[in-house]
Parts: structure tokens; C-alpha cells; sequence
């Protein structure tokens, strides 16, 4: 297998950015990627100015493409000029190409492999790029064309092509009825879709923010999560719901929930987080084919993210959690965006000398705790960094999972760094406050690596 | 005198003698004079010309009353042989007690009741009502009894209701016994409605209902073994006994639940018969023309679901009837205390929907409209709201102690007990003899001892009941700290499993 990772440089005013190198497909046997001890180039940040998508509903899709630069960072970065990247092939030869900045990215990771995975030349360019909910759009697609029976209800989703675009040109494609321009009754709606879930369809239900889904927490704790129980396994509800969520910029409090921490306890749902284009569609498609009610949670900044995803038809599975950076000194667990700020942090960790491993969890219900414990044993602290409240968020399960199941493998209690527990503030300085900074992350593993 | 139709729900009697007779809000005055009521249905088509009138379609615009009686049986019903709930008594004489008319809806109602006793006119606007009971009136010269049912169908009815009272009946019993536990909904005397709708029904077409489920699942086909044991929490209930009294489910005969909280279930139809039009329109199965049911009270039509649900099911031209059980009480709470316009049947126009009001102590009645409105949803004109009119002889579940009803009032639904009413018709049309029904009276009873027994031999859940069907899918517990699914481990299969 192949490693390859890959950083961009940021030249004049052109941001041609990528995510931190990530997975290629899932696979059912997590297993552990034995790290290559060579000297690694500092990773340059990742990407920024996804302040764009919160303008999102008015203009036209972003590209990351060369010729436009829509945005700017928000805040300064370090970025390395001539910063390269090197691939690195299994058996140890490392290949220094600096200049061929779109070449390979994709990295088979940790959890999944696959012999055979995406072609190591850098020469060939297989996959196509596309952005985040492009991605998302794709695989919403090949899955309503591979099975009639998959519908999408919800808000504008329809002629208007979805708020963030997810849904666009799918109504023309497959007709009103398939892609349902509901009226504004969540609650209802989505309990139409579960009661459609329960006599053979597979609807996709958006909620055109996650905080709108609180409108439809009835529906989604007593009938999604609960029915197939109560009718003692009679009907499935393979619903899946999804939605943008987290804090955006500047969208206020309403608009900037994260919702995760009140669907967490409800029995009988799924819950998976997507961050990356390629996840996002192997999510996507993996929780259609579910025959789970799963809840999909996008990030509202995130739509905007450009990969170079398989051409191949691919899923990611739902319950597996994604090894991001393999390290050695500590696990940093993480998920959605926040994934972005701990490779930043990363990034200034590694100049100076830590050695973090980065996963995203992906699977926020259940934990894939394999993943997690591995790494835990291995490093033996843990640094969980999420966008959810610091009060019965994802973080706070997470540290519960992870002392009930690996306290023996601890060095250190576990530090917990989530958004403030308020509501999101108006104000860009505030809000920037209330979710966790790269900075902090960096201070936080750190004082965890004394 | 002419026959009024009115009911005492409404508490407004317009007499027509004196229409400047002050309306009756009180509801145990009203009974005083209840005795009268025979049909009524009043047939509301929709607000605005813009939507299909009449309800029926095959009645044009402006046809005249007497035509529109014959296409609505019911109303032929009521001029001939005497209705269910035809009292000897004329107790409109007695005196009545008035008190000032205090809401609007009564004085609307009235001008109403006024101006529809004038000549029928299928063309005006809003607020149009048919009270077929002044249609009936010219029908009455010219009456030749014919049978709204036939035999098989009047015992296949008067069976259902048996079983759902006696059901309901050895329910309770069962309960003060111990053998179930936590909340118990009884159905007694609502048997009219759910017999009348759902025995219309084919197996494919759903039924949804709320926590006073017994009766419909019994009605749709549900063994009454299969209920009884999930009453007792037994693993051959029909769901595992992991349900209980509020969640009766059977997919083989498309009841899909009970449901706890009031108005759940109603999105939950509305999704189904959205798959019943997308298996038509989108899947392309032609024939597919299954109809859903949407039983719930008249608590649950102050609720937001129902609103919505009403919004979407016309939208979309579903293939659902909504069908209110308005029994007058949500627990201690008076229809008329908690809703501005107690008329339910008047928010169905609203929507775009017919809104038919019946007597749903008279099963015949309901059958009647439960025929057109199931009709017209399987040839795919849309939704029909229909309120029935009906109430519980027991209170809210077997916990209340039911202080809080007026006697008289219990009294005078308790006379008109749909069970009672349906033997006389049966027994006085020479349908059934009283021996046939006894019989019948005899073999439920034996079903009902039976699904007891049964329930009572049948095993409790074991153990490793408790973590199957959480998911469909067993991998959604994840993957264990030992990087098998969780599912996989031997231990989760006992149930012993920590998950």
C-alpha cells in the first residue's frame, strides 16, 4: 500500500487546498497502519475561507479552482513556501516529487485496506474532484437510480435543489414525487417519511438545518428510533435523515446547534458525522443501503471541501472510525470540523515535536471503540476535540466509553475540549470563542504529553 | 314538528318553531331533549367552489336535494326502516333549561341549521351544510325498505363488535387480576367506528391508530390470542410482548400501531398511503390502491400534527381517510373546554378536504360514509375528514376513575349502545334471530377465554430477548473494543451483553 500525503502551498493569491490526505474505502477488519518512521515535511493547514458557505443558499456553487479566489483565510496561518510532500511507498522508498502538486492523494488508511487500493502512480489521476456536497449529491444519486424505492422529502429540496444544494437537478431527474417539496412541518414530514420507511420506501429526509430536526424530535425518538423495537422487529425503518449542522459564520444561535448531543441517547438510530468529500458520499450511500435509521450529520462549512474521490462505486461503513494522521504520542479524537482545526494544530504540533494521531470518529453512535482503543493503548492519552456543548455532548460519552472500556491504558485523564456552553453568539469574535481553536489544541496536548 | 338533527355534542337545537330560542350550552340540558336524534350527517363540501363539490362525484353542482339523498344512503336509510337509534320517546316537549348563547359557533351553527332547513343549495359558499335530515323529510312519503346490509354482513358486524367489547371487557378484568400492568386504553362503546371502517377494508390497506388500539387490531384481523398475550407482556404477542397495551403492530395485517403520544400516528398514515401513491405513480404498480385509516380522538385534533397532516394529505391528493373518534373527553378534558370550534368536521374544508360528520354510535351510519370516503380514496380524489361522533362507556384508561363525566350523560350513550342497537335492527329486519346472535354472543366468548388461556400458557420474554430488534441491522451497536461487532459476541446474544 501506498502513503502518500500531501500538502499545497499557498502562491500569490490562489488557495488550491485539500483535506488532509484521507481513507480510501472501509472495510469490514479495522487494522492498524504501522507508521513509517521518516522525516515528514510540515504539513501546511488545510483550508480555510469556508466562511463563503454560509452565504451559500443565494450564490452558486464554490470551486476551490485555481482561477477564483473566493475568499480569503480568516485568520492568518503558517504556511511553509515550498512546501513539499513525499510518497511514500510500503516498502520504505520514499519519492520526493514536489512539483507535481495534483498528484495521488489518496491514502489507504488504517482502518481499511485494500490490496488493490487506488493507483500509487502519480502520474495517473484516477477519481473525479469534486466538492463536499457535490459528493454528497453523487451519492445520493447513484443510489436513487440503483433503487426505486429511495425518495428525498424535504424543505426546497426540489425545484429550489436543496439549501445547500445537495438535492440540485434531482427533481428534474426523477420527478416531484421522488424528490418531495414538503411544507414547512418537520415534524411531520419526517413522520410521514418513517411511516413511508415502514411500508417499503427508503426516504432520505433533509432537515434544512439540523436545528430544525428539534421540531421533529417526536417523530425521530419515538417512532424513528423506537418502533421497530416496540413492534417486536415487524417493521424497519430504514429512514435516513440528514442535514447541515454545527456552527457556522455568523448564523446565530439557532442556526448553529449541534444536534448530536440530543439525538445521542436515542435508542435504536445511528448517528455518523461525514468531513471529507469522500466520506461524505461513502456515508451517504452507506446509510441509504442501511437498514438502520441512521442520522447523517453535515457541517455547514464544509460543503465547500474539494477532494479527488473513486470513480468506483464505494461505501463507507457507518460504524468504523476513519485513522486520519497515524502518531505516537497522543490520540486526538475528533469529528466533522473540527477534524480541520486539529490538523492545523497538528501541523504546529509536529514543529514542535509531538507526534499526534488523528481519528475521526465518523460513527458518533455507536463508538468504533476498536479503532479507538487501539490507539488508546497505544498512546496511551487521550485529547477529544469537538464542536459539541461541553454538557452531555459527544465528548462527554466518548470519555465516559473510553474510561469504562481502556482506564488501564490511561496515563492521564482524558481532556475533553468542546464548544462553550452557549448559546452561539452573534458576533464573529464571540462566536470564534465559543468553538475550539487550533491554539487551544495545541496547548491541550501539551499540557496531556507532560 | 319536523325531525331535527342535531347533536348533543354540539349543544345547539335550533328548534323551528322558535328559532329565536336561545342555544343550549349546557350539555346535560341538551341530553334532555337528545332523545330525537336519529341521522345525522351533514355533508360538507368543501369551503370553496374553487375544490370539487359535492363530496360525491357524481353529483353535479346544483342537483337537487332529493337526488343527492338517494347517492347518500344513508340518507335513504334514515327514511326508511326506522334508524338504530330511533327512541319512542318525544322528550323535545319537556322543558328545557336555557342559558344565553355565549360562543359564536353557537349562533353560527344556528343561522346555519336556519338556512340549511330552507331549500338545498349545493352552491353556496362557505358554510354550506346539508343536514340530510331535511332532506329525508321528502323522502319519507315514498318509502320502501331497503336493507343497507345483508345477513352475513350484519353478523361479520355484530361479531366484530362483540369481540371488541367482550375484548375490552375481560381486559379490564384481567387487569384488576394483575396479570397486566401500566396503561390500559379501553374501547367500549367506540366499537361502531372501528367495526364500521375497517371491516371495509382489504388486508393490504393500513390501518394506524393510537393507545386505544385493542378493537382496531382485533377488527383489521390481528388474532385476539396474538393481543391478549402482548396485553400480558408474553414473547407471542403479536409484538413480542415488547409493545404492550399502546403499540399493537402487525405487519401481515397492516396495522401499523399504536402509538403512545396522541397525533403520532397520523404522520405516520400520511407516509403510508404516500408509499400506497408512490407505488402507483412512481413504481408504476397500477392497481396499487391501498387506502389508509388515521383513527384518532378529538383531543388530538388541537394538535399541530394533525394540522399538518390535513396540509399534506390534500396536497398531495392522498389516499387517506382521518378518521376523528370524538368521544367528547381527552382524559378530563371537555372537547368543548379545550377547542375554540368543537365542529371537527369543519377543518377538513379548511384544507380542501370533505368534512363529514356522523353518529358514530350507529354502525350502519358509519359504514355508510366509511363507503364513500374509502371509495374516494382509492380512486385517488384525496383525503376526507370524518368525525364520528361516538363515546366511551369506561374511563380514559383503566386508572381514571372517571369522576369527572355527568351520569346522565354516561346514561344516555350507555342507551344507545351501538351492540344493542345493531341486535334490534338485525333482529327487527328478521336478518338474524335472537338465537343466531346468542350463538354468536357464545363463540366470542369462548375466542376471548381462549386468547386468555392461551396468553397465560405462552413463556415471558427470556433474556436475550431484550437487544434483538433494537436495530434492524445488529452491526448498529458498532464494533466492540475487541474489533468484532458487538452482535457477533456470544454474550450479546444472551442478552447479557453490555451495550
Amino acid at each position: 500500500m501506498v502513503l502518500v500525503l500531501r500538502n499545497y502551498k499557498l502562491r500569490n493569491s490562489r488557495l488550491v487546498p485539500s483535506p488532509f490526505p484521507t481513507t480510501l474505502t472501509g472495510c469490514s477488519k479495522p487494522q492498524i497502519l504501522r507508521p513509517f518512521s521518516f522525516q515528514l515535511s510540515p504539513m501546511a493547514a488545510i483550508f480555510q475561507g469556508v466562511g463563503a458557505a454560509a452565504a451559500l443558499p443565494s450564490s452558486p456553487s464554490y470551486s476551490f479552482d485555481s482561477n477564483k479566489s473566493v475568499f480569503s483565510p480568516r485568520r492568518s496561518f503558517s504556511v511553509r513556501k515550498g512546501a513539499s510532500f513525499a510518497v511514500v511507498r510500503s516498502d520504505g522508498t520514499v519519492n520526493l516529487n514536489p512539483k507535481d502538486r495534483r498528484a495521488q492523494l489518496l491514502i489507504s488508511n488504517a482502518v481499511a485496506t485494500k490490496a488493490d487500493s487506488a493507483a500509487a502512480s502519480s502520474s495517473s489521476k484516477p477519481g473525479h474532484e469534486l466538492l463536499l456536497f457535490e459528493a454528497l449529491l453523487e451519492g445520493l444519486e447513484e443510489e436513487m437510480e440503483r433503487d426505486p424505492h429511495v425518495c428525498v422529502m424535504g424543505e426546497d429540496v426540489g425545484h429550489y435543489g436543496g439549501s445547500y444544494k445537495v438535492t440540485k437537478g434531482l427533481a428534474k431527474k426523477f420527478g416531484d414525487l421522488r424528490v418531495l417539496d414538503t411544507p414547512i412541518a418537520e415534524n411531520s414530514f419526517t413522520g410521514m417519511g418513517i411511516g413511508a420507511a415502514m411500508t417499503g420506501l427508503r426516504p432520505v429526509v433533509e432537515g434544512m438545518n439540523m436545528g430544525f430536526l428539534l421540531l421533529a424530535f417526536n417523530q425521530i425518538s419515538n417512532n424513528c428510533g423506537m418502533l421497530h423495537y416496540t413492534s417486536g422487529g415487524q417493521f424497519t425503518i430504514p429512514i435516513v435523515i440528514r442535514g447541515p449542522g454545527g456552527v457556522g459564520r455568523q448564523l446565530g444561535a439557532e442556526h448553529s446547534q449541534r444536534l448530536e448531543s440530543y439525538f445521542q441517547s436515542i435508542p435504536g438510530i445511528q448517528m455518523v458525522a461525514c468531513s471529507t468529500p469522500y466520506n461524505a458520499k461513502g456515508l451517504m450511500k452507506a446509510a441509504i443501503r442501511s437498514e438502520n435509521p441512521v442520522i447523517l450529520f453535515e457541517h455547514v462549512l464544509l460543503y465547500n471541501l474539494k477532494e479527488r474521490i473513486p470513480d468506483e462505486d464505494y461505501i463507507c461503513n457507518l460504524e468504523e472510525a476513519e485513522m486520519v494522521r497515524p502518531g505516537e504520542h497522543v490520540t486526538i479524537l475528533t469529528y466533522s470540523r473540527m477534524r480541520y482545526h486539529v490538523m492545523q494544530a497538528a501541523k504546529t504540533l509536529v514543529n514542535k515535536g509531538y507526534d499526534p494521531e488523528v481519528i475521526d470518529i465518523r460513527s458518533l453512535k455507536p463508538f468504533d471503540l476498536f479503532t479507538i482503543g487501539n490507539s488508546v493503548k497505544k498512546t496511551h492519552r487521550v485529547l477529544i476535540v469537538e464542536e459539541c456543548m461541553r454538557t452531555g455532548g459527544i465528548g462527554a460519552s466518548l470519555t465516559a466509553a473510553i474510561t469504562e472500556n481502556f482506564n488501564d491504558y490511561l496515563d492521564a485523564p482524558i481532556m475533553c475540549l468542546s464548544s462553550q456552553d452557549v448559546p452561539t453568539p452573534y458576533a464573529g469574535t464571540l462566536e470564534e470563542v465559543t468553538v475550539v481553536q487550533p491554539a487551544q489544541i495545541v496547548t491541550a496536548v501539551e499540557q496531556l504529553c507532560q | 314538528m319536523g325531525r331535527m338533527g342535531f347533536s348533543p355534542k354540539h349543544a345547539c337545537l335550533t328548534d323551528e318553531k322558535d328559532p329565536n330560542r336561545q342555544k343550549i350550552t349546557n350539555l346535560t340540558s341538551c341530553l334532555l331533549v337528545s332523545c330525537q336524534l336519529n341521522l345525522h350527517c351533514e355533508v360538507r363540501p368543501p369551503f370553496s367552489s374553487k375544490f370539487p363539490l359535492p363530496f360525491f362525484p357524481s353529483l353535479p353542482i346544483g342537483t337537487k336535494a332529493t337526488k343527492m339523498s338517494t347517492a347518500f344512503s344513508a340518507a335513504n336509510f334514515s327514511t326508511q326502516s326506522f334508524p338504530l337509534n330511533h327512541t319512542s320517546t318525544t322528550s323535545h316537549d319537556s322543558p328545557l333549561v336555557f342559558a344565553k348563547p355565549t360562543s359564536q359557533f353557537l349562533r353560527s351553527t344556528r343561522k346555519l341549521r336556519l338556512s340549511s332547513s330552507s331549500k338545498l343549495n349545493l352552491n353556496r359558499r362557505s358554510g354550506t351544510v346539508v343536514a340530510v335530515s331535511d332532506v329525508v323529510k321528502q323522502k319519507k312519503s315514498k318509502s320502501t325498505p331497503t336493507l343497507l346490509i345483508t345477513k352475513e354482513e350484519g353478523l361479520e358486524l355484530y361479531e366484530d363488535m362483540v369481540l371488541g367489547r367482550a375484548f375490552e371487557d375481560m381486559c379490564a378484568q384481567m387487569y384488576y387480576r394483575g396479570k397486566m400492568f401500566g396503561f390500559v386504553h379501553l374501547y367500549n362503546g367506540q366499537e361502531a367506528v372501528s367495526t364500521g371502517f375497517i371491516k371495509l377494508l382489504k388486508q393490504q390497506d393500513s390501518v394506524v391508530s393510537t393507545y386505544r388500539d385493542h378493537v382496531h387490531a382485533l377488527s383489521k384481523g390481528v388474532p385476539a390470542r396474538a393481543v391478549m398475550s402482548e396485553l400480558f407482556g408474553k414473547t407471542t404477542g403479536c409484538c413480542r410482548g415488547q409493545g404492550g397495551s399502546m403499540h399493537m403492530f402487525s405487519r401481515e395485517h397492516n396495522l401499523l400501531g399504536g402509538f403512545a403520544f396522541i397525533g403520532e400516528g397520523i404522520p405516520v398514515a400520511t407516509g403510508a398511503a404516500f408509499t400506497s401513491k408512490y407505488k402507483r405513480e412512481v413504481l408504476k404498480e397500477a392497481d396499487c390502491d391501498h387506502v389508509t385509516l388515521a383513527f384518532f380522538g378529538d383531543g388530538t385534533c388541537n394538535n399541530g400534527q394533525f394540522f399538518e397532516c390535513l396540509n399534506m394529505a390534500a396536497l398531495w391528493k392522498l389516499p387517506i381517510v382521518f378518521v376523528v373518534e370524538n368521544n367528547l373527553w381527552a382524559i378530563g378534558m371537555s372537547h368543548l373546554r379545550s377547542t375554540s370550534d368543537p365542529q371537527i368536521y369543519k377543518k377538513g374544508p379548511a384544507f380542501g378536504m370533505p368534512g363529514i360528520h356522523v353518529d358514530g354510535m350507529d354502525v350502519l351510519k358509519v359504514r355508510e360514509v366509511a363507503k364513500e370516503a374509502i371509495g374516494r380514496a382509492r380512486r385517488g380524489e384525496g383525503p376526507t375528514l370524518v368525525e364520528c361522533e361516538t363515546y366511551r362507556f369506561r374511563g380514559h384508561s383503566l386508572a381514571d376513575p372517571d369522576e369527572l363525566r355527568d351520569p346522565a350523560e354516561k346514561a344516555h350513550y350507555a342507551a344507545r349502545d351501538p351492540i344493542t342497537a345493531l341486535k334490534k335492527y338485525l333482529t327487527e329486519n328478521n336478518l338474524a334471530s335472537d338465537a343466531e346472535l346468542k350463538a354468536i354472543d357464545k363463540k366470542i366468548d369462548e375466542v376471548v377465554e381462549d386468547a386468555v388461556e392461551f396468553a397465560d400458557e405462552s413463556p415471558v420474554p427470556p433474556r436475550s430477548q431484550l437487544l434483538e430488534n433494537v436495530f434492524a441491522d445488529p452491526k448498529g451497536f458498532g464494533i466492540g473494543p475487541d474489533g468484532r461487532y458487538r452482535c457477533e459476541d456470544p454474550k450479546f446474544t444472551e442478552g447479557t451483553a453490555h451495550v
